[in-house]
């Protein structure tokens, strides 16, 4: 994946919500990118600001909330130059976007075949209805939905909550986008539905060469799935690179808190390891690094803005005292 | 080994759809149209020791939160018996009905819908305490302050509402109202799900402190596999209103026995596992309106034989404290 320009190169985003009580910066200076097949995963707590970040790809930020400063280049082009009407042209057809509720992405009053050839005309008029009929129905295929012909005539509430996510990312995929933005797509899904969408996902990212960024709370579904990951706190992305690294020897205090906090095989009958407090609010983040007051290794240091480092190889890292030592205790 | 704080008899309970007035009229005219019933617990039996962590698992629509309702008192069985220290709900006197309401005490899931946003945080722990004679009106707020620090709350936050609270903190209020009348037994439905990673092992370890300073005794709702790991003794089973399998959580996560408690340990993402390729449990969850015949697993059962189809598998102890309802342990 080296060589070639990445998909999706996101520098120095800024993305500012103005609101009454002040100016809330959820995402602020966020820099990564996506390479061809790639899969990322963006993951953070609520107010980490990594939907915003995925709204602002898009360009589906709304006001009071805008994008303030930085680049965002997909296959070299920025995306922030285009106007309304270039982005139209985009969205939905070389980006597309997976939400969690897949009732935002589908129309309740009409039949899933009348969208989905809705979605294929929009961006290309010259393709017949039949044919746009016949790939509507490749794609329910694809993402497992049996009798796809028959469910092309059904409404979507007559679809469960998994086929729907199904039909909803179908619809990303009619297009063959180069980018799929999937928001906490599994996150309302049971168990062994979520494991059959995540199936399919990593089945389509290594088909079709489609790049991915995954947005999640949840480490452990990244775990599975992701070549990179980005975790998220405060607005800003506090350590990066890839899945294997960051989850076997996580360096920034607040990722190793977040792994220390999973319950897992060998945490039984123990403490889990607690972050202390809990996440500041974006309007009024502390002076310098954004988590200094949960980090057991804060000091006078951290008041100062933490710049992005590589403590380790292939490694992005805000943070004063990253953790280098690997046998040291989660927390000390 | 210990004694039995709670025990199941046979408990069912279902919801039934009635008629409407064109419903009625079409069957009369000789239509085919039916009562829909759901059978949302269908014949369920285990119990649960003093002082044990019992896990209930299961995912949408398998009867658990029913079953959890019951148990709490909130919601009738419609047939069978739940006792409770070796008398029956039902045949409780009301001095007895009265301590055992008590006594079992129910977290919600959702800390934003539990708790009234008119009360004051002081009322909402106190009011139960006080009408049930733990502490007088007079000193509703030392008595509160004192639940609250066991909990981890600021005994200073007592007059605010429930909404200048965090989600985290809102849910230790709803801890702090059920410790507010001495209970014994907590039912826990979904107690964590709503929660950030982080503050969940907050609340997961405030759980396990609880259940040793105060000898209580849970039954713990999840959908998640990991967090009941963490947390149970035991762990029981559900898939659409039945019990498919208990078992100790050793031998459960060590060697699961029914091949759906398989499918879903299979299918939880954990961190330590990258870069899935597993095959994913085939096909949907049933609707609970129309379960499959025989055994409810069956349609989407690799082993499934033919017996399963026509008859239904009994809770059958195949190891010593370890019961598991598949005909494969039949042996042919």
């Amino acid at each position: 994946m080296t060589g070639a320009p990445p998909t999706l190169d996101v520098r120095e985003l800024k993305t500012h919500f103005f609101t009454k009580a002040g100016v809330a910066r959820a995402v602020d200076g966020v820099s990564f990118s996506v390479g061809k097949g790639e899969v990322v995963g963006l993951v953070g707590e609520s107010g980490s600001g990594k939907s915003v970040t995925g709204f602002s790809v898009i360009g589906l930020v709304d006001p009071p909330g805008r994008v303030v400063s930085g680049e965002v280049l997909f296959k070299g082009q920025n995306l922030l130059d285009l106007d309304e009407e270039g982005m139209r042209n985009l969205r939905g057809n070389r980006i597309a976007m997976i939400f969690q509720d897949p009732m935002m992405t589908l129309n309740p009053v009409l039949r899933v075949d009348t969208q989905m050839v809705e979605t294929i005309r929009a961006h290309d008029k010259s393709v017949s209805k039949a044919d746009a009929l016949a790939r509507a129905r490749d794609a329910l295929g694809q993402v497992g939905i049996p009798a796809p012909d028959e469910r092309l005539r059904s409404y979507p509430h007559q679809f469960s909550g998994g086929m729907r996510q199904r039909v909803a990312i179908a619809i990303a995929l009619l297009n063959k986008p180069d980018l799929i933005i999937a928001d906490e797509p599994t996150t309302a899904l049971d168990v062994t539905i979520q494991g059959q969408i995540l199936y399919e996902a990593q089945k389509l990212c290594r088909e079709t060469g489609t790049s991915m960024i995954w947005i999640t709370h949840d480490l452990a579904v990244v775990a599975g799935l992701a070549d990179k990951i980005c975790v998220m706190y405060g607005g800003r992305i506090v350590e990066q690179g890839n899945i294997d690294d960051v989850l076997d020897h996580p360096v920034h205090p607040y990722t190793r808190g977040l792994l220390g906090s999973v319950p897992g095989h060998n945490t039984r009958g123990q403490r889990l390891y607690q972050i202390p407090g809990m996440a500041p609010s974006l309007l009024n983040l502390p002076q310098g690094c954004a988590f200094q007051a949960r980090c057991p290794r804060a000091d006078d240091a951290c008041n100062a803005e933490p710049e992005i480092t590589e403590p380790v190889a292939h490694r992005a890292v805000r943070c004063f005292h990253p953790h280098l030592d690997e046998n040291e205790e989660i927390g000390a | 080994m210990s004694e039995t704080m709670l025990q199941i008899d046979n408990l069912t309970r279902n919801f039934v759809k009635k008629l409407d007035l064109a419903g009625r009229l079409a069957q009369k005219l000789g239509s085919s149209i039916r009562e829909e019933v759901v059978h949302a617990v269908d014949g369920v039996s285990f119990s649960i020791e003093k002082g044990g962590v019992v896990g209930l698992v299961g995912e949408s629509g398998c009867g658990k939160s029913t079953l959890g309702r019951m148990i709490a008192g909130i919601l009738p069985p419609t047939s069978g018996r739940i006792v409770y220290k070796d008398v029956a709900l039902t045949d409780m006197n009301h001095q007895e009905a009265r301590r055992a309401a008590l006594e079992i005490q129910m977290i919600f899931q959702d800390p934003f819908a539990s708790l009234n946003p008119r009360m004051r945080v002081v009322d909402i722990i106190g009011e139960a305490a006080v009408a049930h004679g733990f502490a007088k009106q007079a000193e509703i707020h030392e008595y509160v302050g004192e639940v609250m620090k066991r909990v981890g709350l600021d005994p200073e936050y007592r007059r605010r509402y429930p909404h200048q609270f965090s989600g985290g903190q809102r849910q230790r209020i709803g801890i702090a109202r059920a410790l507010a009348v001495h209970p014994e037994f907590l039912v826990c439905d979904e107690a964590i799900a709503a929660l950030d990673v982080s503050i969940q092992a907050q609340v997961i370890n405030l759980f396990m402190d609880l259940r040793e300073e105060l000898d209580l005794t849970y039954l713990f709702i999840s959908h998640d596999l990991s967090v009941v790991e963490h947390i149970s003794d035991r762990v029981v089973i559900m898939y659409l209103g039945r019990i498919v399998e208990i078992a100790e959580t050793d031998e459960l996560f060590r060697e699961p026995n029914h091949p759906y408690t398989v499918a879903l340990l299979n299918e939880v993402p954990r961190v330590d596992q990258r870069g899935l390729d597993y095959k994913p449990v085939e096909g949907e969850i049933p609707s609970p309106l129309d379960p499959p015949s025989g055994c409810h697993f069956h349609p989407r059962c690799p082993h499934a034989v033919d017996r399963c189809k026509a008859e239904r598998p009994v809770l059958r102890e195949i190891a010593p404290r370890r019961w598991s309802a598949c005909h494969l342990n039949d042996g042919t």
